[in-house]
């Protein structure tokens, strides 16, 4: 089955992230926010998992933010409209839950992590909750998705690390705020796994503030997502295992180990640098910068 | 006749195969096949046809053999058995056919499986394969999902029924566990591809990247006008017990180790890009082929020792006999009544030892074999860099729970009856999804009888 790249754009001028329309009928009429895919570009590639951003039942098209850090995101934005991709799996991962909750629900998501928040937004928007979302990253030009996710939110709140838009520092400045000053139902983190980790602990009870239910979305590495492999495993604080692919990826963010989980994802760093530094050895030829 | 000794297949040298994933055994000669033949009694109350699960006509096929009809000898196993090059390398034969025959009284049974292997091997070397009769298309869609053993068998019989058959597969690739789990140097991949290659011809479809349960569910199915459906999901789910340390880097699964390695390709990182780390020292959990085959993954990794570790002894091993001589003699190392009580490591979150507790045996247990109890203080480590879980698996509750009325055991498998039919209508099952991990040939005789009972239903029903 083909897998068609329907559309393809660059988001900001950092010219690491990039927004991409797939032809995927059967994944976009079955796709829900928390959903992902699994995708391989290529005979030799990886299987790698990326976030259903958006998806278009009618017209079978889901979308896909990603960001490059490594050898097959590289070779993903090299990819381009017309092109195919060699597999596509899914939708796979669990439905975020939904449900109407008395107070705000505070959204945030951190660089590339914007993308998956808008999808949880959305939903929730539509079964009637009012949504805060914070959007963070290093630089203004890593944020995207401005307007789109002001139009599912009640409030839209940006943070920059370096001031260049918005509150100047991370996402859990403005979150601390919300939180002293008013009661949320419930908070939704998605982006690097520091990130996940600092509102986790923000949000536990622990910090003289009230504990609020969080989510957090875990991005682990994975290989089937099916709960085959025990690739995307982690640790709960009480030592239990659990697989983020069919158990997640969206987790009870206060259970997460993220200790261990942040030393995990650590553990193929030699080869990913080795494979990104071939092939950025290979492309360097057609390299235009 | 049974003074002629059992031929023994041709070998890559251990000292050398430890270094390549090509296949280790090579396999009959001509004149070794045709010695072995003679050396079939040809009883006229053939036991090893019992011992078979799906009771090939051996003294058949061997006497096709020695009368130098090879072509007629390969048809003779097809009516059984449709995948003959891989159950010749994989069956466990020392306890099924060659057990029950009747020289392993009192001298070595006779080859049956490289037999077997040798006419599947010389069909395939000679592009011979014949497309099999298959019944006038009836139009009637049946839907397979797995593409293991099971699924294949099943598929392929139904097609002969004249159905129109699809295949739903998870992965990229077909072949459930000969694919993913089996390595190349004791299956090779262009088998497996080979015998989905006569489904094809057979008219079967296979759709890939098709998790059901995700993207399609059986209601999905039978609206896009599937009439019956067989489940040949297998027991994907790696067990794991709580171990401390378990979460340390260089804990991995067999499943995700023998996954990067078989499916992904991981030893040819960087040409593939899915990587795998392995270090110098690697110990192995378990006792079973899985154990097995990652040791000796690990050991063509370029690992300069590995270690398997298992609670009970050699004799209890449900490894495959010829797997643990190919392994002793690859060197790989056993410590036998044995069992990890934790995994230690390094100020950097990497597995670098393992505590273990000796075992002695005690009564049997509920699979009769001895139960193995653990001698108190008697801890020791092992240092190593890698550990790999090969302890068994579970059912994966990806498509069952799609399906909210399927009855399941209590271990989440399916239930169904001797001709494979579950609860539900129109909806069938077999191999390990429904034994929990056993073997190829049992999943194949699974997927076969759930063929039988498909057409009788399809048939009373439709036609
Ligand atoms: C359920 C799920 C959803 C995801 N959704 C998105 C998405 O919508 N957009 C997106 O850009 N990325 C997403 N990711 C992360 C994405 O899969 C990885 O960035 C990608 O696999 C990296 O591949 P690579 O070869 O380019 O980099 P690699 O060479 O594999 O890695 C380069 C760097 O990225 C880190 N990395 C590797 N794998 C991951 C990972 N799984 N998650 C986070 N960091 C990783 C490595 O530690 C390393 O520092 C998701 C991951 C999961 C598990
Ligand atoms: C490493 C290893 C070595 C082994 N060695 C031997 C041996 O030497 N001899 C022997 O006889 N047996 C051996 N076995 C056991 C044997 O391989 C299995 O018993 C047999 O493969 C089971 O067949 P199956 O068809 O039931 O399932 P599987 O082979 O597990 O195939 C199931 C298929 O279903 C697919 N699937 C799962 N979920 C879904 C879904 N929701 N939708 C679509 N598709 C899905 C999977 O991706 C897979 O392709 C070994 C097993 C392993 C793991
Ligand atoms: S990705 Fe393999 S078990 Fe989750």
């Amino acid at each position: 089955m083909p897998y068609k790249i329907l559309k393809k754009n660059q988001l900001g001028d950092s010219g690491t992230l990039f927004e991409m329309d797939l032809h995927t009928p059967l994944i976009a009429k079955k796709a829900y926010a928390g959903n992902f895919i699994i995708i391989r570009i290529n005979e030799e590639g990886e299987r790698i998992p990326l976030t259903i951003a958006d998806y278009d039942r009618e017209n079978g098209v889901i979308t896909i933010v990603f960001q490059v850090v490594g050898k097959s995101t590289l070779l993903l934005s090299h990819q381009n409209i017309g092109d195919e991709l060699l597999d596509i799996a899914g939708p796979l991962g669990n439905r975020i839950h939904i449900e109407k909750f008395e107070d705000p629900i505070v959204i945030i998501g951190g660089g590339v992590g914007i993308a998956p928040c808008y999808p949880q937004a959305k939903e929730l928007k539509q079964a009637g909750n009012r949504i805060i979302s914070i959007l963070g990253a290093r630089t203004k030009n890593l944020i995207f998705w401005r307007d789109k996710m002001a139009s599912v939110s009640e409030e839209l709140i940006i943070c920059t690390n370096d001031g260049s838009e918005g509150i100047e520092g991370f996402v859990t400045k403005p979150l601390r705020e919300l939180i002293s000053k008013q009661k949320i139902s419930l908070v939704i983190a998605i982006g690097p796994m520091i990130m996940m980790k600092n509102v986790a602990e923000l949000t536990s009870g622990n910090e003289g503030l009230p504990r609020v239910k969080t989510f957090v979305s875990l991005n682990t590495i994975m290989i089937d997502g099916t709960g085959m492999c025990g690739g995307c495993r982690f640790p709960s604080k009480d030592g239990e295992i659990h697989f983020a692919c069919v158990e997640g990826p969206d987790i009870d963010g206060h259970i997460v180990d993220f200790n261990i989980l942040l030393n995990r994802e650590k553990r193929f760093a030699e080869f990913e640098k080795q494979s990104y530094d071939l092939y950025k050895k290979k492309c360097k030829k057609f390299d235009t910068q | 006749m049974v003074k002629i000794p059992r031929q023994k297949m041709r070998e890559q040298d251990p000292s050398e195969r430890i270094h390549n994933f090509s296949e280790v055994a090579l396999g009959f000669t001509k004149e070794m096949a045709e010695i072995e033949a003679q050396r079939c009694l040809q009883c006229g109350d053939p036991k090893c046809v019992n011992g078979c699960p799906v009771n090939i006509d051996i003294p058949n096929f061997i006497r096709l053999i020695k009368e130098g009809n090879l072509l007629e000898a390969i048809r003779s196993i097809k009516d059984y058995n449709i995948l003959p090059a891989i159950c010749g390398r994989v069956c466990p034969q020392e306890i099924q056919c060659e057990e029950a025959c009747i020289l392993s009284k009192r001298w070595e049974p006779v080859a049956i499986g490289s037999l077997e292997r040798y006419v599947a091997d010389w069909e395939r070397r000679n592009q011979l394969k014949e497309c099999p009769d298959c019944e006038a298309p009836n139009n009637i869609k049946v839907a397979v999902i797995g593409s293991g053993p099971a699924g294949l068998t099943c598929a392929a019989d139904l097609a002969r029924f004249g159905f129109d058959v699809t295949i739903f597969e998870a992965f990229h690739k077909g072949g459930g566990v000969l694919a993913y789990g089996i390595p190349e140097f004791r299956l090779p991949k262009e088998i497996v591809n080979d015998e989905i290659e006569t489904l094809k011809m057979l008219g079967v479809k296979i759709k890939y990247n098709m998790i059901i349960g995700k993207i399609l569910n059986i209601e999905d199915l039978k609206e896009m006008g599937f009439k019956a459906f067989f489940i040949g999901v297998g027991a994907g789910l790696p067990s794991m017990r709580k171990i401390p340390g378990m979460n340390l880097n260089g804990v991995l699964t067999a499943n995700e180790f023998l996954t990067r390695t078989n499916l992904m390709k991981a030893y040819k990182f960087p040409e593939y890009d899915t990587p795998i780390k392995i270090g110098k020292i690697i110990t192995v959990i378990g006792g079973g082929n899985v154990a097995l085959d990652s040791a000796r993954v690990a050991l063509r990794l370029g690992a300069e020792k590995v270690i398997i570790v298992y609670r009970r002894t050699e004799v209890e091993m449900p490894a495959r006999k010829e797997e643990y001589h190919h392994a002793v003699e690859e060197g790989i190392e056993f410590q036998f009544l044995a069992n990890p009580t934790k995994f230690l490591g390094d100020d950097k979150g990497n597995v670098n030892r393992m505590e273990v507790i000796k075992m002695k045996l005690g009564e049997p247990d509920a699979s009769g074999r001895p139960r193995p109890i653990p001698i108190e203080n008697s801890e020791y480590i092992i240092n190593c860099d890698t550990v790999i879980i090969a302890i068994g698996t579970n059912a994966n509750p990806v498509l069952t729970k799609s399906i909210p009325d399927l009855k399941l055991t209590k271990w989440g498998y399916i239930e169904v009856d001797e001709m494979g039919k579950t609860n539900l209508e129109s909806v069938f099952a077999g191999g390990d999804i429904v034994t929990g991990s056993a073997t190829v040939i049992s999943a194949m005789g699974a997927g076969r009888r759930a063929a039988k009972s498909i057409n009788q239903y399809l048939r009373s029903k439709y036609l």
